[in-house]
């Protein structure tokens, strides 16, 4: 890959690099490199104190029931949101990459949420399962005969926070899938087909496991997402109710940090977070190619 | 084999999935507040979509979060689209010492997302004094690991005889990335432009942290206020309020999808 190299100078690339690098250095590595310590201390009477505690916030928040909680629902929202988009993600990509008519038309109109944003998203969800005129409500109850009480039963606002998401975020799916489904070498397939494969076998057999890599990429984007993205939702549309039951990890940061001012507690809480992304960064250089992020 | 009827109706269903909660959306922010609370609903369009619109964008000032929104959006695509040119035209087309060390200091900031870190991003920009400013949701955005390597990848794809011909010629580097990269980059700088702008259109909880003031606020933290009015809230309102702040990241996607979707299939081939 050196061969590109073909330009030496002692001070250019430098110069091309130092917005990069200073950027990167004082608004991503020493903001993380704070984090650690911030979550060691504990903040009080909104920043006027700071206490050395030492792992004393990291002990509270894996003792105390209501944290424990919020990891909890943390696991099965992201679990939830990544098999479901990804898995209606592949099959629909599956289905529009056919040789029919019209699959330019069905693939922009399954991946256009890519642009939508999870605010957006959020308010449009709010007013659809309003449970008195939501229109939601409206046909459940003309057909079924019932209105759910979305936002204020635990499971139901669970549910409801786990389906925003997957809807918005099929799309991203599909677009990668979609990619990967036309780069796969078509000889493989057409060989499998000569030796008489069923549809279903052609697919686990050789289609999903040559998708390997683009799955392995895309579960780390999907749990990021779930992580991350999810805080608008959580914001307009529970705000981490009833009680506790649809507080996520990011949402509870945030108002640890900015609500109730407990600075250190967020920071910890926040590394908690960093540690399950380094752990998943690490799984995709493993075990997919390595990709780009295309998070920001 | 699935008949084509069969995955026409799957896929027409999804698309319907999907496009349902903006086209209700769109047809009740058309509507006054006695026509969205009618029973049964009207799925007609209304007779209040000026007048919402109107509202959404002079009385709840979304007007001012969209011009928020836009330059802030702007100021970081075009901004990071030139420094990650820059970086990447450094790590392809130069030789120099630690090269393997920078490479990887950029790519370990893959794993730091914004998110992780607000607490003390928040403290860093108070300190220096960009609470309530545009530079507080530009700068921090300027560079990243993404832009970098999308650029690299596509410098690594064009063929080295390329730049030793540019030298023969006697084209210093600079000359070589302005006539020869820039115009080979185009699908990458749409690509790019995408992605980042969408991604900075759509940024919801640092504005929430850094902006006080509404004057500053952008459009999606601006739409919170929408639905938390004093009185009752008005739908019809609300919904122009998401129409209006969905559009530009929508638009962009859609004219330069294609250039999205290629940006993408390039760098999923190697």
């Amino acid at each position: 890959m050196d061969t590109h190299a073909a330009y030496k100078s002692r001070w250019l690339p430098w110069v091309l690099l130092a917005p990069t690098f200073v950027i990167l250095l004082v608004f991503l590595y020493y903001p993380t490199f704070e984090t650690f310590i911030l979550s060691l201390y504990r903040v009080a009477f909104f920043g006027l104190s700071k206490q050395f505690v030492g792992f004393g916030n990291y002990k509270e928040i894996f003792t105390n029931p209501e944290y424990l909680q919020i990891f909890w629902n943390t696991a099965i929202f992201a679990f939830l949101v990544v098999l479901l988009s990804m898995s209606v993600g592949l099959g629909l990509s599956v289905l529009a990459n056919q040789k029919i008519r019209g699959r330019g038309f069905y693939r922009l109109m399954l991946i256009w949420p890519y642009a939508l944003s999870p605010a957006v998203a959020g308010v449009i969800f709010l007013f659809l399962f309003n449970e008195q005129s939501g229109i939601v409500n409206y046909l459940l109850g003309i057909t079924l005969g019932i209105t759910p009480n979305w936002l204020t039963d635990p499971v139901l606002a669970m549910a409801l926070l786990i389906f925003v998401a997957v809807w918005k975020n099929v799309g991203y799916n599909v677009v990668f899938y979609i990619a990967g489904l036309q780069n796969l070498p078509g000889e493989v397939l057409e060989a499998a087909l000569i030796d008489g494969a069923t549809p279903w076998q052609r697919f686990w057999k050789i289609t999903f496991p040559l998708l390997g890599p683009m799955t392995i990429f895309l579960l780390i984007m999907n749990t990021i997402y779930a992580f991350f993205d999810a805080f608008a939702f959580v914001d307009l549309l529970t705000k981490g109710g009833p009680s506790n039951a649809t507080n996520l990890l990011i949402y509870n940061i945030y108002r640890d940090g900015f609500e109730y001012y407990k600075t250190g507690l967020a920071a910890a809480q926040s590394v908690i977070l960093f540690v399950a992304v380094v752990i998943l960064t690490i799984i995709q250089l493993r075990f997919g190619e390595s990709r780009t992020h295309y998070g920001g | 084999m699935m008949s084509h009827l069969v995955v026409h109706l799957l896929l027409l269903a999804a698309v319907f999935v999907v496009a349902a909660p903006l086209l209700i959306a769109f047809i009740f922010s058309t509507q006054t507040p006695a026509q969205i609370f009618s029973y049964p609903p009207k799925f007609t369009i209304g007779s209040a979509l000026v007048e919402n619109y109107k509202t959404a964008w002079y009385e709840y000032n979304l007007g001012v979060y969209m011009k928020n929104s836009f330059i802030i959006a702007v100021a970081v695509t075009v901004g990071k689209t030139i420094v990650s040119f820059m970086a990447a035209l450094a790590l392809v087309y130069f030789r120099f010492p630690l090269k393997g060390a920078i490479f990887t200091f950029i790519l370990l900031t893959l794993m730091m997302p914004t998110e992780i870190m607000i607490v003390a991003l928040f403290e860093l920009v108070t300190k220096l004094g960009w609470s309530n400013s545009y530079a507080a949701l530009i700068v921090p955005f300027l560079a990243s690991a993404t832009g970098t390597f999308l650029f690299r990848q596509q410098f690594l794809q064009i063929p080295t005889s390329l730049v030793d011909a540019a030298k023969i010629d006697g084209a210093g580097p600079l000359r070589f990335a302005w006539s020869i990269l820039l115009p080979m980059s185009f699908n990458v700088i749409a690509a790019m432009a995408v992605i980042q702008f969408v991604y900075m259109w759509n940024q919801y909880l640092w504005p929430l942290i850094v902006i006080r003031e509404n004057a500053r606020q952008v459009v999606q933290v601006g739409l919170k206020g929408l639905t938390s009015g004093q009185d009752a809230t008005n739908w019809g309102i609300v919904m122009a309020g998401t129409i209006i702040a969905l559009l530009p990241a929508l638009i962009v996607f859609m004219l330069l999808q294609e250039q999205f979707s290629r940006g993408f299939a390039m760098s999923e081939e190697k």
